[in-house]
C-alpha cells in the first residue's frame, strides 16, 4: 500500500524567502508522524501544501496516493485539517459550527443536527453547544476544532500545533483524542514545537529548521542523538554560578550551559545516579541549590545537538 | 456579555468518542446548489447573532431619504412632495448599492480567520463559500430596499406601478447589487484590511451616485456632465427602477440593466473565485 504521505523535494517560497526548501517525507498509514520545529521553520507552510491550500513551487507531494496539485479534490475527500489558527467560526455557536460542517459534507436535514449532537457529547461540549465560540476557552475551542475535523472520520488528519497555549489538563485531553483517532485507524500528521508532545504521540519525527528536514527518526533515536536527559539546577545565589558550573562540569564530565535566568544552569547527564552525586557535591562545597529537575531534553537542546546552534532570534520571533 | 469562565466543560468521554468516530462514514457528496445554500445559511446565522450590523443598512437610508427630501426638495423640485416622487427610486438604488460594499468587507474579514482554511480543504464546489455569502448578502439588500420603500410610502410616495411595480423595482435593484457585490468581493480579496475595502468602496461609489440621475434631472446639467450621467450604469438602473415603479417601464431600460448585471457578474465572479482559490 502506498504511504499516507510521500513528498520529494517540496519547495515553497514567499518572495525571496524559501519557507519550505526541499522537504522529503514518508509517512506510513495508520501512524502518527510528528513534524517538530521552532517558529518559522516551515511547518504550517508544509501542512498547507499537503492539505491542498497552497500550491508547491517545486517538488511533488502525494497524499493517500493522490497528487496534491492534479488530484486535489480526491485528496480533499480523504483529509481534514485542524489549523494553527482555530479553524472554526467564532461568530457561530459550537452546535452551528458542527451542523454547518455536517451539511457541507453531505449530511441532510435532521441527520446534520444529530451528527452535531453526537460529536458535542463525545467532546464534552454539550452544555456549551449554544454559546458563541468566541466565548469558549482555548481548550474548548480546540476540542470543537477537532470535532469539526471528524464530522466525517478522515483517513488522514493534519493537526497544526494542537496544544500550543493550552493548560496541562486540556493538553492531555487533546492527546487522548489523538490517541483515540489513531486507534480507529486514522493517520495523523502532527506539527508541534514541543519535543515532549511529539514524544508522547508520534511514531516517527522529522525535525525541520529553515524549511529543511535536519533529522528524522523515532523519538528514541532523536533523544539518543541529543544525549540523554538534562539536569536543570537553580541556585539560591546567582553569584555562585561560576563555581557551580565548575563543580558540575567536573562531576558530570559534560559541558554546562548557562541559562537565561542568572541563577540557572543545565547539563546533559548520562545516568541519574551521577546527577545526584554532583548535586550533593554542590551542597558540600557550600553552593546552596534552590531547586533542580532532571528531564527530557527540550526542543532547544535537540536543536543545539543537531545544528550546533540554538534556534535563532528570528526563529523565535517569527 | 458572558465570559469564558462560566461555560461548563465536561471531560471527553472515551466511549462516546469512539462511537462518534465509528459512525463518521461519509455521506454522498452534496450538490453545488445545496452547498451554496448552506453557506448562505451561515451568513444568516451571523446576522442573527449580531443584529446590530443591520443598523447601518437600515438607518442610513432612513436618514438620507428624510434629509434629502426635506432639505433639498423645495429648492430642487419646488415642493418636497414632488421631489419625493422623483427621489425615492434613486434613494432605493443608493441605499442598496452602499450595502453591496459590505460583501467585500465581510469577505476580507473572513479571509483572516482560520475557518477559511477549513472551507478550502473541503471537497465542495470551490466557489461555493463566495456564492453562498453573496446570496446571503442579497437578504441584506432586500431588507435595505424594504426600509426605503416602506418609509417612502409613509412619507407620501405614490407608486403608480402598484405592488407589482414596487416589487419589480426592488428585485431589479437587488439583482444589480448582487452583480456589483462581485466587484467588491474582488476588492475585498485584493486589499489588506476591511477598512481599506470600505473606504475604497465608498470612494468609488460616491462619484457614481452623485454623477447620476438620482438627485437631479440630467437635462438641467451642463452638457459634459449630462453625457457622463448618461453613460453611468447607476443612471440606467435608476431610470429602469423609476420606470417600473411608475408602471411605465421600457423593456429596453430593463434589458440594459440586466445586461450590465450579467456583464459585471461574468467578469468579476470568476476573478473573485480565482483570487479566493489562489489565496495562500
Ligand atoms: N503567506 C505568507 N507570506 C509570506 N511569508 C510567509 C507566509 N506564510 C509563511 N511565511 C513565512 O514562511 C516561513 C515559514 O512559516 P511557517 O508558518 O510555515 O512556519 P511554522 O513552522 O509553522 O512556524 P510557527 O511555529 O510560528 O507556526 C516564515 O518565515 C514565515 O514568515
Ligand atoms: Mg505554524
Amino acid at each position: 500500500m502506498e504511504p499516507a504521505i510521500e513528498t520529494t523535494g517540496l519547495v515553497k517560497s514567499f518572495g525571496d524567502a524559501r519557507a519550505v526548501d526541499g522537504v522529503d517525507l514518508q509517512v506510513a498509514r495508520g501512524s502518527v508522524y510528528g513534524v517538530l520545529g521552532p517558529n518559522g521553520a516551515g511547518k504550517t507552510t508544509t501542512i498547507r501544501m499537503l492539505a491542498t491550500l497552497l500550491r508547491p513551487d517545486g517538488g511533488s507531494a502525494r497524499v493517500l496516493g493522490y497528487d496534491v496539485v492534479t488530484e486535489a479534490d480526491a485528496v480533499r475527500e480523504r483529509i481534514s485539517l485542524t489549523g494553527q489558527l482555530a479553524s472554526v467560526d467564532e461568530e457561530l455557536t459550537g452546535h452551528e459550527n458542527l451542523v454547518l460542517l455536517a451539511r457541507l459534507l453531505g449530511y441532510k436535514g435532521k441527520r446534520a443536527g444529530g451528527r452535531a449532537e453526537e460529536l458535542l457529547t463525545a467532546f464534552g461540549l454539550t452544555e456549551a453547544a449554544g454559546r458563541l465560540v468566541k466565548h469558549y476557552s482555548g481548550g474548548m475551542r480546540r476540542r470543537l476544532d477537532i470535532a469539526a475535523s471528524i464530522v466525517v472520520t478522515p483517513e488522514l488528519m493534519f493537526l497544526d500545533e494542537p496544544t500550543t497555549g493550552l493548560d496541562p489538563r486540556s493538553r492531555n485531553q487533546v492527546w487522548d483524542i489523538v490517541r483515540a483517532l489513531v486507534a480507529q485507524g486514522t493517520t495523523v500528521l502532527l506539527c508541534t514545537q514541543y519535543l515532549d508532545e511529539a514524544d508522547q504521540l508520534a511514531d516517527r519525527i522529522a525535525v525541520i529548521d529553515h524549511g529543511r528536514v535536519i533529522a528524522e527518526g523515532t523519538p528514541g533515536q532523536l533523544k539518543a542523538s541529543v544525549g540523554q536527559n538534562t539536569l536543570h539546577v537553580r541556585l539560591v545565589e546567582p553569584g555562585h554560578r561560576a563555581e557551580a558550573r565548575r563543580l558540575l562540569a567536573r562531576g558530570l564530565d559534560a559541558p554546562v550551559q548557562l541559562e537565561g535566568d542568572p541563577a540557572a544552569l543545565s547539563v546533559s547527564v548520562a545516568d541519574a545516579e551521577r546527577a545526584a552525586e554532583a548535586l550533593a557535591e554542590l551542597g558540600r562545597e557550600g553552593v546552596p541549590v534552590a531547586g533542580f529537575s532532571l528531564g527530557q531534553p527540550s526542543l532547544d537542546e535537540v536543536f543545539l545537538a543537531l545544528t550546533g546552534h540554538a534556534p535563532t532570534e528570528e526563529e523565535i520571533a517569527a | 456579555m458572558s465570559t469564558v469562565t462560566d461555560i461548563p466543560s465536561a471531560p471527553v468521554s472515551e466511549e462516546a468518542l469512539n462511537a462518534a468516530l465509528a459512525s463518521g462514514q461519509r455521506p454522498p457528496r452534496p450538490s453545488a446548489a445545496s452547498v451554496c445554500l448552506t453557506f448562505g445559511w451561515r451568513g444568516m446565522l451571523k446576522i442573527k447573532h449580531v443584529p446590530e450590523q443591520l443598523i447601518d443598512v437600515t438607518l442610513t437610508p432612513v436618514l438620507f431619504l428624510v434629509m434629502f427630501t426635506y432639505l433639498f426638495g423645495g429648492a430642487v423640485a419646488g415642493s418636497t412632495d414632488d421631489y419625493l416622487q422623483f427621489l425615492l427610486p434613486g434613494m432605493l438604488v443608493q441605499s442598496v448599492l452602499f450595502t453591496a460594499v459590505y460583501s467585500g468587507v465581510t469577505l476580507n474579514t473572513d479571509m483572516t480567520k482560520g475557518v477559511v482554511d477549513r472551507f478550502r480543504s473541503l471537497p465542495v464546489w470551490r466557489p461555493a463559500p463566495l456564492v453562498g455569502a453573496v446570496l446571503g448578502d442579497a437578504v441584506r439588500y432586500g431588507l435595505a430596499a424594504t426600509v426605503v420603500v416602506v418609509l417612502g410610502l409613509i412619507l407620501g410616495f405614490e407608486a403608480k406601478g402598484g405592488v407589482v411595480g414596487v416589487v419589480a423595482g426592488v428585485l431589479l435593484v437587488v439583482a444589480f447589487a448582487f452583480a456589483l457585490s462581485w466587484v467588491f468581493t474582488t476588492v475585498g480579496l485584493v486589499l489588506r484590511s476591511p477598512s481599506a475595502v470600505m473606504n475604497s468602496g465608498f470612494m468609488a461609489l460616491f462619484p457614481l451616485i452623485f454623477l447620476s440621475n438620482i438627485f437631479v434631472d440630467p437635462s438641467t446639467l451642463p452638457s459634459v456632465l449630462e453625457t457622463v450621467v448618461g453613460v453611468n450604469p447607476v443612471s440606467h438602473l435608476v431610470t429602469a427602477v423609476r420606470g417600473v415603479m411608475a408602471g411605465a417601464a421600457s423593456a429596453g431600460d430593463i434589458g440594459l440593466v440586466l445586461a450590465e448585471a450579467v456583464a459585471l457578474t461574468a467578469v468579476f465572479a470568476p476573478v473573485t473565485a480565482r483570487l479566493y482559490g489562489a489565496k495562500g
